[in-house]
């Protein structure tokens, strides 16, 4: 249980995919403009990272090793497809403003890091907790960069007002340089936050 | 030609791979460390890139159309490109050693370098014609070459710096990469 637990929890900070390990950085920068699409590209790429994990640590066995890479992005290819469709049909907005990046989670390093490394030596228990614990990282990461990002750039949070009608904001939070300004700032926090913690 | 051309600016510098469209992130960071790899890597990526755009547009237009399926898009291109990759990888091989050697560590990482699906499903998404879309996969492999290899010149610079402790490595790589996408913004007024 203990080992459960540590599997589940290390993606949401010590081993988090987007600040520790660099990984699926593409869509990290260029969806997070508002808290909203953040979530939403957060939690499509979680349900496509479970639904690879638990079919690649069933199949994983049965894959010959020389072909392991291209049928680990064809599995995942197909639940891209699957999140893509839903997307389309169930939310039109959020496909407006997620759009190419829906697709590209096909290349999201992360999903493919996890199966490579996790999931195909992994039985399926252990692989569902990793998937939905580094998904909560992904996502969480996703969320306070977007945050940040929203409450600077226009003023707003989830699309609601922050700031009176005709106060400036930060634009360029909004614009590109901000998605890596704002995740330099926010890893940087977080490298002082943990040498504060090791000095102690 | 004069559409081809509002192409090509746009494609090298106003809506740059990295710093307008945010794709092949993690290579943009990985490799950029010294100028002679970031040159290596951007040659592997302009010809996978150019290639792989072609053969999907021919994909795209002969086989998802016609047969009604594109909702195959996805895993159709990912497959192509996979496939071309690992093609380019056994014809290098057996052609050219030394251009082997070179570009041979590099090619396996292209697969996951979302540049290459995202131009190849921006030239369908922009409706452009076959020649349009090779033009534009290569000037955009372009835009990669000189932002991945402006950044190895400022990291060189930057390893030498007094950064902030919490600052080191990483952090100060966005800080500047977010400098330069400021002054590449300056570039937003040339093409509509």
């Amino acid at each position: 249980m203990n080992e459960a637990l540590n599997i589940l929890t290390r993606g949401f900070v010590r081993e988090n995919p987007v600040t520790k390990m660099l990984l699926g950085l593409c869509p990290v920068l260029a969806v997070t403009t508002s808290a909203v699409n953040g979530l939403g590209m957060g939690l499509a790429t979680t349900f496509v990272l479970l639904g690879s994990n638990i079919v690649i640590s069933l199949t994983a066995k049965v894959i010959p090793d020389t072909v392991r890479i291209p049928a680990f992005v064809l599995v995942i290819a197909t639940f891209v497809t699957i999140v893509d469709l839903l997307i389309k049909a169930y939310s039109p907005e959020l496909n407006q403003a997620l759009g190419i990046f829906i697709p590209l989670i096909v290349v999201n390093c992360m999903i493919l890091g996890r199966a490579e490394a996790f999931a195909s030596r992994n039985g399926i228990w252990y692989s569902v907790i990793d998937a939905v614990g580094m998904g909560i990282g992904f996502t969480l990461a996703l969320f306070v960069l977007s945050a940040f990002r929203e409450v600077l750039g226009s003023g707003t949070i989830f699309n609601m007002p922050l700031v009176g009608e005709d106060a400036s904001t930060i634009l360029v939070f909004a614009l590109p340089p901000g998605a890596f300004a704002g995740l330099g700032l926010i890893i940087a926090g977080l490298n002082a936050l943990e040498k504060k913690k090791g000095g102690k | 030609m004069q559409e081809l051309f509002l192409v090509i600016i746009s494609a090298v510098f106003v809506n740059n791979v990295v710093f307008a469209r945010f794709l092949g992130i993690c290579p943009y960071l990985g490799v950029s460390k010294n100028l002679d790899t970031a040159i290596g890597m951007g040659f592997a990526v302009t010809f996978v890139m150019t290639v792989a755009t072609a053969i999907t547009y021919v994909l795209q237009k002969a086989v998802l159309v016609p047969f009604g399926i594109e909702f195959m898009q996805t895993v159709m291109f990912i497959l192509v490109i996979a496939s071309l990759v690992q093609l380019v990888e056994i014809v290098l091989k057996k052609v050219s050693k030394s251009l082997y050697s070179s570009l041979g560590i590099y090619l396996p990482l292209i697969t996951t370098n979302c540049a290459i699906l995202g131009m190849a499903l921006i030239a369908i998404q922009e409706d452009y014609d076959l020649l349009t879309s090779v033009v534009f996969a290569f000037f955009s492999a372009m835009g990669f070459i000189l932002a991945i290899v402006m950044f190895a010149g400022i990291r060189i610079k930057l390893e030498e710096a007094d950064v902030p402790a919490p600052f080191k490595n990483v952090p100060i790589g966005f800080i500047s990469a977010a400098i330069l996408s400021l002054a590449f913004m300056g570039f937003s007024g040339l093409v509509k």
